[in-house]
């Protein structure tokens, strides 16, 4: 779940992360508070939404003046914006962030994620902030420091000290990068963060290091024990559909193609979208039902598969495990006529009581077609959604 | 022969008492499987399913040498079930569980590396050595019907991908020695490359299956040690060609990032270890009986 950058950096102030002094707006009428607020003549003014890149798309500006401030301010709330991060999308901005500017000598990077393949919390820290650290990592991987954290006796000051070596730091700005680095271990522990960046994390003209901004993301799986977090959630920035499937315990991330897919488990809902392609057409969503495929969230999975205006056919593959096939051909069959599906709809059945099954959606007078092999299935949906068109 | 369990195996289930744990016993106990206890803290002293409930794994351990666990636990209890059994001296630990947070993992994996148990999991359908007429040992979620006991070992990150290869290869008369879910989460116990080993070293499978998914490296890290190490035919199908980068694709481990663990990537370095990557999901069963013959 990820955080809204104002919502990162008053985290980081309750654990002493220096961040610019800010201001949250969310209407026109609190500017003027908010300026006298952040007593200073320049003040940068941030979008507030679910995506990077920002200052590439016009959602970051800079202003000298109350009018400039006020401008910029009535140009972002309520608007739309899409970045070079938001796949297309366009977000809406409800918040703006305004704060004062800070005078930089240096950009630095610093990120702690959990390391797949060490298997531990580790920072990467690099000189080289303010770009795009994966083309920083693929160019001059030097510049690229990694610290893994040993959950038995946590971060060593050592290990702060080594990577403030790397970086050519001294004096407060070496005392800070050890501060941070503990404190960002500490609530990456606490706050079940899977992701806590800050780029840039700015060196000013004074040498003090500040985190100018902030990238936070919660661990889904944690949420439960961070009810407060959890209250941060903004769905406006989510998709609507894959929301309202979150809801429902569904699992759906809408795509580009045409033929919709329901299928029961994360892998094989995959290999099902793979295997679309393989015959030729393009999966319209990625769509795991989980064990139970029960007529109600069977239903649901089919009006969300439908809510999408492209969708010509609908695959359904479920390998029927401890639930019996006969049960869900029974949902499915529920499901069509409350959903009052009109679209064809090809069903590959496997598992236990198969036959009992496909002689239900057979004898069911609706408009599904049984296929007895995957590749059938597939092959079947391809051929339906093409005729459509 | 097979890997980690077989039909003598004694298995004890941690939360047993509770609706998923019930019934996935049952299923255990129908499909052969010697399960001799169970364990539900302030329970200890009933009985379940004709089996005696402990309050702790210790006692369970002492009292039935039981050295298989499965457990059906909810997510905010499972990181402390998985170390309470591996205190307990259990070898071989199975967690069903979706859903826990990542840190609570990381504690667990500290401890399984100054350990000698293994962790089958978390997020997984679990592990089945099958057998006949109630010779098996099935610890997990998996329908047991499907399986027959042959020649293959099947290793997979993703649920029902793995019973379509247990399928597949039941349908080509092949069968399986153990098929090992070893689960779609970010941080888990035994990878791809612990199973690859344990398979190598068993004088009954004959070749492995192994089902990976985008994310990550351990398929990487399996083609490394394929190239260097294994003398049995291996077939691979990798989930996730379709998939569009920085989604999580419903496992939480299963996400492209920065154009990292990429299907195709994957793909690629199996092929160059020598592995047959199938390209459908529907081929994994053929392709196993092409290398064999």
């Amino acid at each position: 779940m990820n955080l809204h950058e104002y919502q990162a950096k008053s985290l980081f102030q309750t654990y002493r992360i220096p961040v610019p002094a800010g201001e949250v707006v969310r209407a026109d009428d609190q500017l003027d508070a908010a300026l006298d607020a952040l007593a200073t003549d320049r003040w940068v003014i941030k979008a507030q939404i679910h995506a990077g890149a920002r200052g590439k798309a016009g959602g970051v500006k800079l202003v000298d003046t109350r009018a400039q401030a006020k401008e910029a301010v009535q140009a972002m709330l309520g608007q739309r914006l899409a970045t070079p991060q938001t796949a297309g999308k366009e977000l809406p901005i409800h918040a703006v962030l305004i704060e004062t500017t800070q005078s930089i000598e240096e950009e630095l990077y610093l990120s702690l994620l959990v390391d797949r393949a060490r298997k531990r919390h580790t920072f990467i820290i690099s000189a080289a902030g303010g770009m795009d650290i994966e083309a920083v990592a693929e160019s001059t991987p030097e510049r690229i420091h990694k610290v893994s954290v040993d959950p038995a006796v946590g971060l060593m000051p050592y290990q702060c000290r080594e990577v403030g070596f790397a970086l050519n730091l001294t004096g407060e700005a070496f005392k800070q990068l050890g501060q941070i680095m503990q404190a960002a271990y500490q609530m990456a522990l606490e706050k079940d963060m899977a992701l806590l960046e800050i780029n840039p994390l700015i060196k000013t003209t004074d040498n003090a290091l500040v985190a100018l901004d902030a990238k936070v993301s919660i661990d889904p799986n944690a949420l439960y024990r961070q009810k407060a977090l959890a209250e941060w959630r903004d769905p406006s920035q989510e998709d609507e559909r894959e929301a309202r499937a979150a809801d429902h315990q569904l699992n759906y991330i809408a795509l580009e193609g045409n033929i919709g897919c329901m299928v029961n488990g994360a892998g094989l809902a995959m290999a099902t979208m793979d295997l679309i392609q393989l015959h030729g057409g393009q999966p319209a969503n990625f769509l795991d039902v989980g064990g139970g495929a029960t007529a109600d969230r069977v239903a649901e999975a089919f009006k969300l598969i439908v809510s999408s205006s492209q969708v010509a056919s609908i695959l359904v593959n479920i390998f029927g495990g401890i639930v019996r096939c006969d049960l869900i051909a029974e949902g499915i069959i529920q499901a069509v006529k409350e959903v009052g599906l009109t679209l064809p709809v090809v069903v590959r059945l496997e598992g236990t009581n198969v036959e009992q099954g496909r002689a239900r959606l057979a004898e069911s007078g609706l408009q599904i077609v049984t296929a007895d092999t995957l590749s059938a299935a597939a092959k079947q949906a391809v051929e339906l959604a093409g005729e459509d068109q | 022969m097979s890997i980690l369990v077989n039909a003598q195996t004694k298995v004890i289930c941690q939360g047993i008492t509770g609706k998923q744990g019930s019934f996935h016993s049952e299923q255990a106990l129908a499909y052969g499987t010697r399960l001799v206890g169970g364990v539900t803290p302030g329970k200890g002293g009933t009985t379940h399913l004709n089996l005696p409930v402990f309050n702790t794994v210790k006692e369970a351990v002492e009292q039935t040498g039981a050295e298989a666990s499965m457990i059906y636990v909810p997510p905010a209890f499972a990181a402390d079930s998985i170390i309470e059994a591996v205190a307990a001296g259990i070898k071989v630990i199975t967690c069903i569980t979706e859903g826990i947070p990542v840190n609570d993992m990381l504690k667990v994996r500290a401890v399984l590396d100054q350990s000698d148990a293994y962790l089958i999991g978390p997020n997984c359908p679990g592990l089945i050595t099958p057998g006949k007429d109630g010779q098996g040992c099935k610890i997990g979620i998996m329908p047991g019907h499907i399986h027959m006991p042959g020649r293959i070992g099947i290793v997979s990150r993703s649920g029902t991908l793995t019973y379509e290869a247990v399928h597949q290869t039941t349908q080509a008369g092949l069968g399986q020695t153990t098929c090992v879910g070893i689960g779609g989460d970010p941080i888990q116990g035994m990878s791809f490359v612990d199973c690859l080993k344990a398979f190598e070293q068993d004088p009954e499978t004959q070749g492995v299956i192994m089902v990976g998914e985008i994310g990550g490296q351990a398929e990487e890290e399996a083609a490394e040690f394929i190239q260097k190490n294994m003398s049995k035919p291996v077939v691979a199908y990798i989930a996730g060609m379709t998939a569009p980068p920085g989604k999580r694709m419903g496992h939480a481990g299963a996400i492209v990032s920065g154009g990292q663990g990429t299907a195709q990537a994957k793909i690629q370095v199996l092929k160059q270890a020598g592995v047959t990557v199938v390209d459908s999901p529907t081929d994994m069963g053929q392709a196993m009986q092409a290398c064999l013959s």
